[in-house]
């Protein structure tokens, strides 16, 4: 608004007139929902999460390995070649502390999310999840973590059959 | 107007696809369309146009999920919020404005992974005036067809022929989803959804994804032996009001060809155009669009389709490709599906529906309820 502005004419609504039976309001709550089919890619992906694994494909033309799988190469625009299994082991890419939830309360207990770059998938190639188990002043660029699993009668064919991703403890 | 086609790629018309993700259609689709071409997409296209709802796909800002598999990474993307027909007018100008040669047009339907469909239409609805009634919203086509039939004499029958003849068309095409040889009982005794139009009138949803390539004149003789060479285009909205509409005449789409036609040099459209693909959403909407076309006098359709003036073998062939109401109603992507028939029957390619000596077709799209907007190519294998 123009700081010329100083005085508002008309009425100002508070929440109280708005609910009271003096106004005239409309509601409506749209009716859209959808079953997104995951595709021959993400489905097999989801499957070999239910199994405790984690399952990407590879371009033999830029000898990338694709996390999570897709049946074609974006760089390259070529169907992919191959499924290969990877290991729940990656270093941190770059993280950051959420103090919002979903619906932007602020919460006591921040969300701990991060891009994991995945050992044995390729640079740039990382699987977006949460951190746990571990003392928010140590997570750092480059940490190396593992993939905690849910267990086995647990797991749903979900990306949340990994509970979270903990520091690898120093030996 | 110097921009041809001169490759088409898409899938097969399916009622549900739930094996396949709409990323692996479009790939499909589009490393057909680039073979038809013969270019690479990472080298030799400059920039692509998606045609997409976010409501029909349930994803917000849905430009952003298309590059991957259109081969589109790190170039020129974006999405048109129209039909197929509105990204390939919008990817002519692109060409036309001397930035790019080569550019790639996208249109899809995931209608299956659209669970609420009627609520998703009737979100298209004014809020405060149109959705007070809890009322299924092809209560507006309903009210369309009444006046329709009203002020032309049109009958119901004369709609039904429309369906018996789009099914049967679709036999023809491998691709259809909803090809059937179906009487006019079978028609007329289907039950009302918002009488006079009933369930049978109503083209039935499908999936499916078609891409095409265009260039400009110079590139397009170089990638091509047979271009199909846009001739006109032109696209048109009449009022969002429901209630202060033309119902009996499909006024965006009378306009909207009278630019195209002015554009080509068609001054007789009877005459000059050898076929048409145009919405049949509806069955009367089919009849509503050739009358706006100028393919015959206003009111006049019915009959004449009757007698078989536009069947296959009449003398203005319509939707042999079956349409919405036979190929399937693929929501934004009929409209490019009315210009993939008009290429392959201008290059030889329609298969056993192949019509005889076609030069010039006319290709025309409606966004569907409650939209009176459209679009309208004319499209030639001559220069």
């Amino acid at each position: 608004m123009s700081e010329k502005v100083k005085d508002l004419r008309g009425t100002r609504l508070s929440a109280a007139d708005l609910e009271s039976k003096d106004t005239i309001t409309f509601r409506g709550r749209p009716n859209a929902k959808y079953a997104w089919s995951a595709g021959i890619a993400y489905t097999k992906y989801l499957e070999e999460l239910k199994n405790g694994r984690i399952v990407g494909r590879r371009c033999r033309q830029c000898d990338r390995v694709l996390v999570p799988p897709r049946m074609f190469c974006e760089q390259c625009f070529r169907a992919t070649d191959e499924w290969v299994y990877i290991k729940g082991t990656g270093k941190i890419n770059t993280y950051s502390i959420s103090y919002l939830d979903a619906d932007a309360n602020r919460i006591k207990t921040p969300i701990l999310v991060a891009v994991v770059d995945l050992d044995g998938a390729s640079p740039g190639i990382g699987i977006l999840h949460k951190l746990g188990n571990v003392d928010i002043e140590k997570i750092h660029v480059g940490m190396p973590v593992q993939a905690v699993w849910k267990p086995a009668n647990e797991r749903k064919g979900s990306v949340t059959d990994i509970l979270y991703f903990e520091p690898i403890k120093e030996k | 107007m110097t921009v041809a086609i001169v490759g088409v790629g898409h899938t097969s018309f399916q009622s549900t696809t739930p094996d396949i993700s709409f990323k692996e259609q479009m790939f499909e689709a589009a490393v057909k369309a680039y073979e038809d071409a013969g270019v690479n997409p990472r080298k030799d296209i400059a920039s692509f146009l998606t045609a997409a709802e976010d409501y029909y796909e349930g994803y917000s800002i849905f430009d952003e999920f298309v590059p991957d598999q259109l081969g589109a990474v790190l170039r020129s993307v974006c999405t048109i919020g129209g039909d197929g027909l509105l990204a390939l007018i919008n990817g002519v100008m692109q060409i036309e404005t001397g930035l790019f040669d080569v550019v790639a047009i996208e249109a899809h339907s995931k209608a299956s992974d659209i669970l609420t469909f009627p609520g998703i239409v009737t979100h298209g609805l004014d809020p405060i005036y149109n959705r007070a009634f809890n009322v299924h919203p092809y209560f507006v086509a309903g009210l369309e067809m009444r006046r329709y039939l009203h002020e032309t004499g049109t009958t119901r029958e004369q709609c039904a022929a429309v369906v018996v003849k789009n099914k049967q068309n679709a036999l023809s095409n491998p691709s259809a989803a909803y090809a059937a040889k179906m009487t006019m009982d079978d028609v007329m005794n289907s039950e009302f959804v918002s009488d006079p139009l009933t369930r049978r009138d109503i083209s039935p949803l499908a999936d499916g994804v078609i891409v095409m390539v265009l260039a400009s004149e110079e590139k397009a003789k170089d990638l091509s032996d047979d271009p199909v060479w846009l001739k006109g285009v032109g696209w048109c909205s009449d009022t969002p009001w429901i209630e202060s509409r033309t119902w009996s005449t499909a006024e965006y789409a009378r306009l909207a060809a009278e630019r195209a036609y002015k554009m080509a040099g068609i001054k007789n459209p009877q005459k000059q155009i050898a076929f048409a693909e145009v919405d049949d959403w509806f069955s009367y909407k089919e009849l509503q669009h050739i009358e706006a076309l100028g393919l015959c006098e206003n009111g006049e359709a019915g009959k004449l389709l009757e007698q078989g003036n536009f069947s296959r073998n009449g003398k203005l062939p319509v939707n042999v490709s079956g349409g919405r109401i036979g190929a399937g109603n693929l929501l934004e992507a009929s409209a490019l599906q009315s210009v993939l028939e008009c290429v392959l029957q201008l290059q030889g390619r329609a298969g056993t529906r192949q019509l005889k000596d076609a030069e010039t077709a006319v290709a025309q799209s409606w966004r569907g309820v409650p939209t009176a907007t459209g679009c309208v190519a004319v499209l030639s294998s001559e220069l």
